[in-house]
């Protein structure tokens, strides 16, 4: 018998395309931001056949975690179908053989970017947020060294003072994706630019929340169970866009985060941002058996966990009374 | 005892770099009782203001002793550390002079009342008593609420006075006040004396024109060159 | 007679100073034998600093002396070289500052010693309104609720006598004088009991100078708050200061009552400095 013959076949790259070390060492570090909720762990960001910038991040995250009995979603913006979902997600299962679903329930990885599913996550199911900027005191100290100190010193005294600039200006919080949140009483983090809206759906919840950032080598997670509250005076309460306005022309749902589509004559309709939700929707419409899971928000608009957010102010409520 | 006890008090200028000492005054020797109220007298130039700085250290003097006895103990003028020096100021010894400038954009009224602001006397009081005495000096009552960096001289000098006597002091050194006010104030001022005179306040004034007030006098300091006199005797 | 051949002669003014014997006050602030080394330059030689609750103390000298220094040695800005700075408040009367960590020292810099530097960048945020900079110290100890953060900054304001309806400006938009004014607002904002100036009008015009050292003087009389105040400046020194330390090279050449220094200078370097600029 020969070597060549002995010899492993040339695959020409590893089982899910990071060799065993960098899954190793991804897999550390993850085990590290979920020790320290809301700490942003360093790591030595692969090399990747995409860019960086588009979803490298989460993409090294889900191939280091992602086995042949997974079943993978990966939604950009809430749709499915985007051109660089379906890349990634035909990636993922060339390179490791899992399965793919739209459906948030069946999915045991879902990666994402700008969004979390409005169907309520299950425990042992985990979330990949894409994140290209981690680090929320950026815009408050260009300096990462310094900004790391005012992590060490749990010193948000800055980010404190956007919030009230935003209110002596504007009065109200402008701030709309990635609005920061205060993870565990001690760090505070940038929820990747999900919208408000879906900012709430990392308190307590039941998955766990890996959010990774491929450009700058940093990953930060929010394991189940875990407070997440965003910064908000006690007196001007944090709020999710108001969603209660208009319905998706195509299911006529109503009390979930929707695209806008503006039309020739200058008039928007609105469509269900979460398409694989909104799949769900029709199918269950057309008479076909699907099972459609408990979401984030009823059709009230009422947030799952009770008292989380606080009643919306009128608009004629100045905090600067 | 004395409210103050100066003993072999001698101030000598030293100018480095001219490399001179110019000897002011030396061994001046004389008490002053609680109420008393002392002429510094002596040629013009001689350095009697410079005797009042030293005792209220504007000057270093640079030999002797100044026993002040003080509300909370006898205390040298000559050699008591610069804080405890801040404090009697504020409490217990005045210079009143009429030749300072005042601050921009401080009102007469509050430049006169500051002295007792600063002593926790109740503010509505504070400023009654500011009121009390800029009309007994005669300033006019539209310039109570004006800055007297505004002021004439004389109405500058009215501010002054009143400033420095408006809080209870036990001892006065008096820089020539009377020193070109006109005869009113002059007389206002010394009344004014006469009645701290009365409530035991010490004093030891220069005085251009000592028949302002030389009814007040009860005994003299006279300075000459070189060779000094104390207490109105001569010396060799 | 002095040795006036040799100008880095060291002559202290006039050692022969009793003790305090009628305030029985502690100092508030006791440095001893600061010392700052920048390389091979001793920027601070050896420098004491006593100030008593409720004073103003000046530290005077020309650019170089090493007056600036001091002032961020006090604010803990840098680590000192050697020497020993403690200040009289409860919790802390024991403890060297300098010996603190990082941590303690910034949580003593929040609650217990304010700035104001001679320019407004180093002390603001030019493009945050002037209430969100002043707001940003009571932010830094917990305040959480929009409506106190707002009337406490505009009190602070108040106190520093800035004009109340500018309150939503930032300090790139405002005056030279404004810009002290907010500083001011933002150092007194939680009632320290040091206040550290450097050079706080300098380059302001003379009229506006006057105003803010006005307001200065008026805090102080109003809250007891004990003042360093750093100045090249005898006019300012005199305007505020009750007692004066004089620097040069690095060491205090002469200390004493303000109208004392400046009128009867002991020193030859302190008569040349009243002398040129008087």
């Amino acid at each position: 018998m020969s070597l060549i013959e002995l010899a492993q076949p040339n695959q020409g790259y590893s089982y899910a395309f990071l060799d065993a070390f960098a899954k190793r060492e991804l897999r550390r570090r993850i085990l590290k931001g979920i020790a320290i909720p809301g700490y942003q762990v360093p790591y030595a960001s692969r090399e990747l056949p995409i860019a960086r910038g588009w979803g490298t991040g989460g993409l090294q995250v889900t191939l280091s975690l992602v086995g042949p009995d997974d079943t993978v979603k990966v939604i950009d913006q809430g749709a499915d179908d985007s051109v660089n979902a379906a890349n990634l997600r035909r990636f993922i299962t060339r390179m490791s053989g899992a399965e793919t679903t739209t459906d948030a329930n069946q999915a045991t990885i879902i990666q994402s970017r700008h969004r979390i599913t409005e169907e309520i996550l299950r425990e042992g199911q985990t979330l990949v947020l894409q994140v290209p900027n981690p680090e929320p005191l950026r815009r408050v100290e260009p300096d990462m060294a310094k900004a790391r100190i005012l992590h060490a010193d749990a010193d948000y005294g800055q980010m404190w003072l956007v919030l009230y600039e935003q209110l002596v200006r504007f009065g109200r919080y402008i701030q709309g994706a990635s609005y920061p949140v205060m993870v565990h009483e001690r760090f505070v983090m940038a929820p990747s630019p999900i919208p408000r809206w879906d900012t709430p759906d990392l308190h307590q919840s039941a998955h766990l929340t890996l959010l990774s950032a491929g450009r700058e080598k940093r990953l930060y997670a929010v394991p189940p169970y875990t407070n997440v509250y965003p910064l908000e005076f006690t007196d001007v309460p944090f709020e999710v866009e108001d969603q209660s306005e208009w319905a998706c022309r195509t299911t006529g749902e109503r009390n979930k985060f929707m695209n806008e589509l503006p039309q020739d004559d200058g008039s928007s309709v609105f469509e269900l941002s979460d398409t694989g939700y909104m799949e769900k929707l029709v199918n269950h419409q057309r008479g076909e058996d699907v099972t459609i899971g408990t979401t984030y928000y009823d059709s009230e608009g009422q947030f799952y966990h009770d008292g989380y957010l606080k009643p919306r102010r009128s608009r004629q409520e100045s905090p600067d009374a | 005892m004395p409210l103050l006890a100066v003993n072999d008090y001698s101030k000598i200028f030293e100018i480095h770099h001219l490399g001179r000492q110019i000897p002011v005054f030396q061994h001046l020797t004389f008490d002053l009782m609680a109420g008393q109220f002392l002429l510094v007298s002596g040629p013009n130039g001689i350095g009697k203001s410079t005797l009042l700085r030293c005792l209220f250290r504007s000057y270093l003097p640079s030999s002797g002793q100044a026993i002040f006895d003080s509300s909370y103990g006898p205390i040298d003028l000559a050699r008591a550390s610069d804080i405890d020096i801040l404090t009697l100021r504020n409490e217990e010894i005045g210079f009143v002079t009429q030749f300072l400038r005042p601050r921009p954009r401080v009102s007469a009224l509050e430049l006169v009342a500051e002295p007792l602001l600063g002593s926790g006397i109740d503010e509505a009081e504070a400023f009654q008593q500011a009121r009390d005495l800029l009309s007994n000096f005669g300033l006019k009552r539209e310039l109570w609420d004006a800055y007297p960096t505004t002021f004439s001289g004389g109405e500058q000098q009215k501010v002054n006075l009143s400033r420095a006597l408006v809080a209870p002091r036990r001892l006065l050194l008096l820089d020539e006040p009377t020193a070109s006010l006109d005869i009113a104030t002059r007389e206002s001022l010394a009344n004014r004396l006469g009645e701290l005179k009365d409530q035991g306040v010490a004093m030891i004034g220069v005085f251009h024109h000592p028949e302002d007030v030389q009814h007040l006098i009860d005994d003299q300091v006279e300075l000459a060159p070189i060779a000094v006199h104390a207490n109105g005797v001569p010396g060799d | 007679m002095t040795d006036t051949s040799n100008p880095g002669a060291v002559v202290k003014s006039h050692p022969m100073l009793d003790a305090p014997i009628i305030n029985r006050v502690p100092p508030l602030v006791v440095a001893r034998n600061l010392t700052k080394y920048y390389g091979s330059i001793k920027a601070v030689d050896g420098v004491d600093v006593i100030a008593y609750p409720g004073e103003i103390l000046g530290i005077v000298g020309e650019s170089g002396s090493g007056k600036s220094t001091v002032l961020r040695l006090l604010n803990l800005e840098e680590p000192a070289n050697g020497g020993v700075y403690h200040l009289q408040i409860n919790s802390l009367a024991n403890t060297n500052l300098f010996d603190l960590d990082r941590f303690d020292k910034r949580d003593v810099r929040v609650h217990h010693i304010g700035i104001v530097y001679q320019n407004p960048h180093l002390g603001l945020r030019m493009r945050y309104s002037a209430s969100g900079n002043v707001a940003e110290r009571l932010l830094i100890t917990g305040e959480r609720t929009f409506g106190t953060l707002r009337s406490k900054s505009n009190a602070s304001l108040q106190a520093s006598e800035f004009p109340i309806d500018r309150v939503d400006d930032p300090p790139s938009v405002l005056s030279g004088g404004m810009q002290q004014r907010v500083q001011l607002a933002k150092a007194i904002a939680l009632q320290p009991e040091l206040l550290l100036l450097d050079e706080p009008t300098t380059g302001l015009d003379v009229s506006i100078q006057a105003t803010v050292l006005d307001t200065l003087k008026r805090i102080q009389r109003l809250r007891t708050i004990t003042m360093i105040l750093v100045s090249h400046d005898l006019g300012v020194i005199r305007t505020l200061a009750d007692r004066v330390m004089v620097m040069r090279n690095g060491r205090v050449v002469e200390q004493g009552l303000t109208d004392q220094i400046l009128e009867d200078p002991q020193d030859p370097y302190t008569q040349q400095l009243v002398h040129a600029k008087l």
